[in-house]
């Protein structure tokens, strides 16, 4: 039985030469860049030490048993009363700036990402619906929009933490909120072009559902700057929090993200003490302009014209 | 021909576009301004019936209002006014599930070959997502289902891998002929379906249009600009101006005796080889705006026969030899007031 089995797989299953995917042709579109490749490279190293930190810092920033205040303010090469070298040197309460900034990356990344999918999925919703709906349902939803980003988004983001109190999930909503209008104003713009292409018009004639329309149909056609935005907003979310942590609402003292190590060696500033801010903030600086560069590329990548 | 009831009838249907006040405009009317809603007679009382085997070419200028109508049979868009009935029976009157079955019995070939593919979806999800959704195939038979549409309309179906932008012209007006095919259609209205082709690949595509007619017993609304093409293929004229229909009759009739002026002048600026060295005479003038169209018969502005009784009243289609209507005032007791 086996032996007439064999033959049948076989023929089943002609082993196409790897066949191609459009995620193979992502990547080898992705890769021709240099620059896009250097983005990912940082990201990725960046990312790689942030999940890597307890095992690669030599102290838990978190854990204040493990902090001496007599290390406070070392400069970077400095051995600590623990006996590790702070390469970075140690803020004003005696931190070991590199394990504060690794530690200080996983918070900060974890943010943005999550709000930034969180604000991409609501935004994504809402603009499509918008646009699709037409009338009074999209003039409601649009003013909404309107009034948001009519707001500056750290003031908004200030009395919401201000009101909800700190921790990590009220920053995560803080930024969902203010950044849920922008992915709804671009959504619904690029799914008003596209309602109206003649795809549209055969899908609707072809006795299709709504929601298949909108989201088998609209919505793929309007994902490219969407994940454009996802790369700028995530950014910005990562700049926002460090913001309102450096104003004191964010996060906690005993919870250091990079906006809080920032904050804290501000005021040494002007008496020399660099250290402090100068690194956290290049943390910051380096985590933003990878994710930007890789941004840049997977909007070209997925824009199907310029497939060959 | 049968007297059997017409597959699609259209009756009296206008189709308006209005675009209404915001709210600035209506707080200035509040204040004594006078902005008023701006309407778009697009279609205008049209009655239109085709028998089933039959081809109906739908010609006229453009923002003449064919493609709204070719859109209202194709069931994209709503009539403002007037009913429209598939088989005898008005889609008002229809259960949901006979809706359904009239919206895919009558399916529409657009005219850019491009923008009316989806440029994100490959061929196969194309052509096979319909018939998959609306359960006339399963998802196992969803392959070979594409691969017999795909054969149908002249394609191989080894392409069916590929996005929509990796083909020619000519293909992807093809793709978009397996896509309408693959509801099992019996009606399909052809939107300029081959303007935007080369020539020499227009004819492909006309003759694939007609091969699928006798193969499928399919009926045609075939709408377009390109007298030539109407006359190659339809069975029966119809001439719109300006949201109306001016002139109806069967494609031999209309080509040897065209009653209205308008049709007069559209058939003599043909070019044949016949006229090569003919001088054209064009109709004097652009086709006035739908928003604000001139009142009586709308082509009385353009018409080198108009009198005072054209600018006033409005002609109605009447019978100037069977099966040929054509509305002008000529035709029922001259032009003067």
């Amino acid at each position: 039985m086996t032996d007439a089995a064999l033959p049948e797989a076989k023929i089943a299953s002609p082993a196409p030469p790897r066949e191609e995917t459009p995620f193979t042709r992502f990547r080898k579109a992705f890769f021709e860049d240099r620059v896009a490749v250097t983005g990912l490279a940082i990201f990725s190293l960046i990312v790689a030490l942030a999940l890597l930190a307890p095992f690669i810092t030599p102290q838990n920033p978190y854990d204040l048993r493990s902090v001496d205040i007599m290390d406070s303010r070392l400069s970077p090469g400095q051995v600590t009363g623990e006996g590790f070298t702070a390469w970075l040197g140690t803020d004003g309460v005696g931190r070991d700036l590199y394990s504060g900034i690794l530690y200080g990356l996983r918070i900060s990344l974890m943010v943005g990402a999550l709000s930034g999918v969180l604000a991409a999925t609501i935004g994504m919703a809402v603009g499509l619906i918008a646009a699709y709906a037409g009338g009074r349902v999209e003039t409601v939803l649009m003013r909404i929009v309107d009034l948001q980003l009519s707001l500056p988004a750290v003031l908004i983001a200030l009395i919401l933490v201000a009101a909800l109190g700190k921790g990590v999930d009220k920053i995560i909503f803080a930024l969902v909120v203010v950044q849920w209008a922008y992915y709804a104003r671009t959504v619904r713009g690029n799914a008003l072009v596209e309602r109206r292409k003649e795809y549209v018009e055969a899908a609707q004639s072809l006795g299709l559902s709504h929601a298949r329309v909108v989201f088998r149909h609209i919505m793929p056609n309007c994902l490219a700057p969407v994940i454009v935005i996802v790369t700028v907003q995530t950014a910005h979310a990562i700049a926002l929090e460090a913001t309102l942590s450096f104003l004191g609402v964010g996060l906690p003292q005993t919870e250091p993200s990079l906006g809080v190590l920032i904050a804290n060696g501000f005021q040494y500033m002007l008496s020399g003490k660099y250290w402090i801010s100068t690194f956290p903030g290049i943390a910051l600086l380096l985590t933003i302009v990878s994710i930007n560069l890789m941004g840049d590329r997977i909007r070209d990548v997925l824009n199907p014209r310029l497939e060959k | 021909m049968s007297v059997s009831t017409p597959l699609v009838e259209l009756r009296n249907v206008s189709k308006r576009f209005v675009k209404p006040l915001d709210a600035a405009a209506r707080l200035a009317n509040l204040m004594g301004a006078h902005h008023r809603e701006q309407v778009v007679h697009a279609v205008d009382g049209v009655d239109l019936s085709v028998v089933e085997g039959e081809v109906v070419g739908l010609v006229g200028e453009s923002g003449c209002g064919k493609s709204t109508l070719g859109r209202v049979v194709a069931g994209i868009h709503a009539p403002s006014e007037g009913s429209m009935s598939w088989q005898g029976k008005t889609t008002s009157a229809m259960t949901s599930a006979e809706r359904k079955a009239a919206t895919l019995a009558v399916q529409m070939i657009f005219q850019d070959p491009m923008s009316s593919l989806n440029p994100r979806m490959r061929v196969a999800e194309i052509v096979g997502e319909a018939p998959v959704f609306h359960g006339l195939v399963d998802k196992a038979g969803q392959d070979a289902y594409v691969d017999m549409m795909l054969e149908r309309v002249g394609l191989d179906p080894v392409y069916k891998r590929r996005f929509p932008h990796q083909f020619s012209g000519g293909q992807r007006a093809r793709i978009g002929i397996a896509r309408a095919l693959a509801v099992n259609p019996r009606f399909l209205v052809c939107d300029e379906s081959v303007a935007a082709l080369d020539v020499s690949i227009q004819a492909q595509v006309l003759n694939l249009f007609m091969k699928l007619r006798e193969e499928l017993r399919l009926t045609y609304l075939f709408i377009s600009h390109d007298l030539s093409v109407v006359r190659h293929l339809s069975d029966r004229v119809v001439i719109m101006y300006l949201g109306r229909v001016v002139e109806a009759a069967s494609a031999a009739d209309l080509f040897r005796g065209p009653n209205h002026p308008y049709a007069q002048a559209l058939l003599a600026n043909v070019p044949t080889l016949a006229s090569r060295h003919k001088r054209f005479a064009p109709l004097k003038g652009e086709i006035p705006s739908p928003l604000n169209p001139p009142p009586g018969c709308h082509f009385h502005p353009r018409c080198p026969m108009a009198g005072p009784r054209c600018s006033a009243e409005r002609p109605a289609l009447r019978e100037v030899a069977p099966g040929h209507v054509s509305a002008c005032h000529l035709n029922d007791g001259g032009v003067g007031g």
